[in-house]
């Protein structure tokens, strides 16, 4: 099996503001994001061979892509839950890869907003499938799925509630920091511990504060063979590895799945390490976008993601690694938590500001001599979740 | 010999204290307080409750489940074959609804006996169940309350032996409701006294102990309903019972639970009951049924815990709001939270064993039970892949432990904030569910719970009933 490590290159990426946007439809979500990743990548729409389309919820292939204006292209709409995005990519780089096409377009989009309400579509109960496929759960919500991490968290390492607060609202001021360095955000707001403490409650452990936000907008990369990169940029960006792993209802249905942890995490990253051939991910890594759709799960993707020892995420929390100017930081952008999570173009969000900071074009937020980047995400939870981990660097071995 | 085999009781935990009403309408509390059935139950769910408790204590199948109610929550399907298929007996079960009166509790008795005297069946499980509306403000809605019941009839085990039984019916009209109303109405008072109630009564009790020589004196307890507490007292006087001989009705600890009133007395008389005790039995409505029941030397043996007392001392009140909401007498504003999918009733049929029975499966080659929360079926074991290798396995009648929870406040729920959590019964297998009848205050890791079927849609469209796991309480 040979690896993807550097066969191919990101040359143009683009990403919309994310947000209400009761002034954007899909379709100028899908336009704002492509073309700016077409200038970005110096080329013309058409020079684009083949697109793959990551959305849940926004739409199906024809109806969703024909505005964009590509002429008789071959076009591909991907799901993969949250990791939708990230699928996208994935799909473009395969393609490119094995010489099917050489330039491909990968673009992520949700419009999440025109429902009215508030959250995602929600679960399914027993008996509840009208569309033949099962729903989750029984009747609770996405926030108590990641709850569940949380309150064991807590009971495992024997942290009192205040303190498991204080650990997950760290995380929460954090990542709404660097997002207020970020005119792309959903948010632009400094939270204090305090505020997030004491935020109204979701599902206990998790505040309202502790929850990402449920955003529109999309995002898009132009990639290309790795060998062509250079004819385009300068500072072309290399996929060192693409790797997803999927449970089989383990978590859900196993006592031996613990709960302070989500497999599907390890094993994506352990899959994606090998490809890139990282050996000490806390070292080699210059800066993850991981998946903060609630802050328990980033205190755990820390662990699941071999930062931190298991049980210790909390020290290397209040030791400040993963702020902005730490050891490795993460969510530079803000995350799902400030930037919002469009849920078909987070994973492509994240590449966007991993692909600017490994280019030095991160302004304000900019991390000192990036090399290697990760972006992470997890779609539907443990045991029944998709976990995706993409590494992209600046050099070509 | 033929007569109950065994009993099954539910009275719902919740309370709402007649003081409560009275100040919230500024009218006169009548004292006490009604059962309130939770905002996931019915009539239904509670008759399951009821047969539960009451299979747990006999062996042996039923071959018939008749279910009695004023309040079915279907108009048009049958209540007592959810019931059968919930409580897991066989499919070669005559099942039926009895239903329109208060009466209809023991006419489901007697149907019971004369099935088992005529030999077509062996065992025949009884249950009644009710959760009536009184109309906001009015006298029912203070005296109305929420229980089931449930006896088995059969002629082994035997713990009360029926000796006669005895019905008259009656066209009078006093407390009715038509096909639409939701609220009963009632005639005058002293004219149901006079005309209806204490004749009837008296004509179908003092006719039975006279057809069989029998004197008030003959009978340890005499159980018998009545609209209130006043007219239950003078009924007693007037047919020269001591009032140490008359069964509570309970109106001031859980109210006039309808249908179900009668057959809770009896089992709480049966509670107390000794070898040899005899018992009349009279029920009201539309005419009188009467029995004459006798204790058994079984009783002694019987697997008793106090089934009525442990259900009225674990109560929880709620406030007159709660109620409101709980039985949709007021519209409320709702979270602006994402719709459920619709309900597919071929993929609830596809599911109906774990709906049921939360049934699920135990792999053949490493012994591990398992089932899915979303009733998707299991063709490949979780823990060692082996395919469409394994024998169903019931989790319904398993005990479990809270793994870990979330206090959800997007749970669709009408006493938030919800409560879900992953739990893990103490054979094997692990289920994400809905806990219900929680006291958030004392949820915890490693909390002992036990299943409970409930109702999981908040509209009615048909009605989605499943399970959920409840706190155990010692």
């Amino acid at each position: 099996m040979e690896s993807i490590r550097d066969r191919v290159a990101i040359i143009g990426m683009g990403c919309t503001r994310f947000g209400e946007r009761w002034d954007m439809g899909v379709e100028d979500l899908l336009v704002e994001a492509a073309y700016e990743a077409f200038e970005d990548a110096g080329i013309q729409p058409s020079d684009i061979q083949a697109a793959w389309l990551g959305t849940v919820f926004s739409g199906i292939t024809a109806l969703t892509m024909s505005p964009l204006g590509l002429q008789y292209i071959p076009m591909t709409r991907v799901e993969n839950m949250c990791a939708t995005g990230s699928e996208a990519l994935r799909g473009a780089s395969y393609a490119v890869a094995s010489g099917a096409c050489d330039i491909a377009l990968a673009i992520g989009v949700e419009k999440l907003k025109d429902s009215g309400q508030t959250g995602v579509k929600g679960p399914a109960i027993v008996g509840d499938n009208a569309d033949g496929s099962s729903g989750i759960g029984s009747g609770f919500s996405a926030p108590a799925s990641f709850a569940y991490l949380g309150t064991r968290y807590f009971h495992q390492y024997g942290l009192d509630p205040d303190h498991g607060k204080h650990l997950l609202a760290r995380i929460a001021v954090k990542n709404h920091h660097n997002g207020n360095l970020n005119p792309k955000a959903h948010f632009h707001k400094e939270l204090t511990v305090e505020q997030v403490v004491n935020a109204p409650i979701v599902a206990w452990p998790l505040g309202l504060y502790d929850c990402c936000g449920v955003s529109d907008g999309a995002a898009a990369a132009v990639v290309v063979r790795a060998d062509m990169a250079k004819q385009f940029r300068k500072d072309p960006i290399f996929v060192k590895g693409l790797a997803i792993s999927v449970g089989a209802r383990q978590g859900v249905m196993r006592q031996d799945y613990d709960y302070v942890h989500v497999e599907e995490n390890v094993r994506a990253s352990r899959m994606v390490y090998e490809q890139a051939g990282i050996i000490d991910p806390r070292q080699e890594i210059s800066l993850a976008e991981v998946h903060d759709c609630f802050t328990t799960h980033e205190l755990v993707l820390y662990e699941d993601l071999g930062f931190s020892p298991r049980g210790k995420a909390g020290e290397d929390i209040e030791a400040g690694t993963f702020e902005l100017n730490g050891d490795l930081p993460v969510n530079t952008d803000g995350g799902l938590k400030c930037f919002g999570h469009p849920l078909g173009a987070s994973g492509l969000r994240m590449m966007y500001e991993i692909y600017k900071q490994l280019q030095g074009l991160a302004g304000p937020r900019q991390v000192k001599n990036p090399r290697l980047g990760l972006a992470h995400n997890l779609g539907g939870n443990a045991g029944m979740g998709i976990a995706s981990c993409v590494i992209l660097g600046n050099e070509k071995e | 010999m033929i007569g109950i085999t065994s009993i099954g009781a539910y009275i719902p935990m919740y309370r709402l204290q007649r003081e409560e009403i009275a100040r919230m309408w500024g009218t006169q509390g009548i004292g006490g307080e009604k059962a309130v059935a939770g905002y996931d139950e019915d009539s239904i769910t509670m008759a399951v409750a009821a047969v539960r408790e009451c299979r747990r204590r006999c062996a042996g199948s039923a071959e018939g489940l008749y279910f009695a109610s004023t309040t079915a929550p279907y108009r048009e399907k049958q209540s007592a074959a959810i019931i059968a298929s919930v409580a897991g007996l066989d499919r070669a079960c005559v099942t039926a609804d009895f239903a329109n009166s208060l009466r209809s509790g023991t006419t489901a008795l007697k149907a019971a006996h004369d099935a088992i005297k005529s030999g077509s069946n062996s065992q025949v499980l009884v249950t009644a169940s009710d959760c009536r509306l009184g109309m906001p403000k009015g006298r029912f809605e203070q005296l109305f309350g929420d229980a089931a019941a449930a006896v088995s009839i059969g002629s082994e085990g035997v713990i009360a032996e029926i000796e006669a039984c005895y019905s008259l019916c009656s066209d009078f009209i006093d407390v009715w409701r038509t096909a639409s109303d939701r609220f009963a109405h009632s005639g005058e008072g002293r004219f149901i006294n006079d005309e209806g109630y204490f004749p009837i009564m008296q004509e179908g009790i003092s006719g039975t102990m006279k057809a069989h020589s029998l004197n008030p004196d003959d009978f340890s307890k005499i159980v018998f309903t009545a609209s209130d507490a006043r007219q239950h007292a003078d009924l007693a006087k007037k047919l020269r019972f001591d009032s140490s001989q008359v069964q509570s009705p309970f109106f001031s600890e859980i109210g006039h639970v309808g249908t179900a009133g009668t057959l809770v007395m009896l089992i709480a008389a049966l509670e107390e009951a000794k070898p040899g005790d005899r018992i009349l039995l009279a029920n009201y409505g539309d005419g009188v049924d009467t029995f004459i029941l006798t204790a058994t030397k079984s009783i002694t043996d019987f697997p008793f815990k106090p089934l009525i007392e442990d259900q009225l001392k674990n109560a929880r009140s709620i406030d007159y709001g709660t109620y409101l909401s709980w039985r949709d007498l007021m519209p409320l504003d709702t979270e602006n939270l994402p719709p459920r999918n619709a309900l597919s009733l071929s993929s609830r049929w596809r599911e109906r064993k774990i709906i049921s029975t939360l049934t699920g499966v135990k792999c053949r080659k490493c012994g591990t039970p398992q089932i899915h929360t979303i009733g998707q079926n299991i063709r490949i074991c979780v823990q060692c892949q082996s395919k469409d290798n394994f024998d169903e396995y019931r989790f319904s009648d398993k005990k479990a432990t809270l793994f870990t929870y979330a206090i959800d406040h997007l749970q669709p729920t009408k006493n938030p904030p919800g409560l879900n959590g992953a739990i893990d019964f103490e054979e094997g297998g692990r289920l994400l569910c809905e806990l219900t009848d929680y006291d958030l205050d004392k949820v915890e890791i490693g909390m002992p719970v036990e299943m409970t079927f409930r109702k999981m849609t908040l509209d009615d469209d048909f009605i989605n009933y499943f399970w959920k796991a409840k706190p155990i309480v010692d």
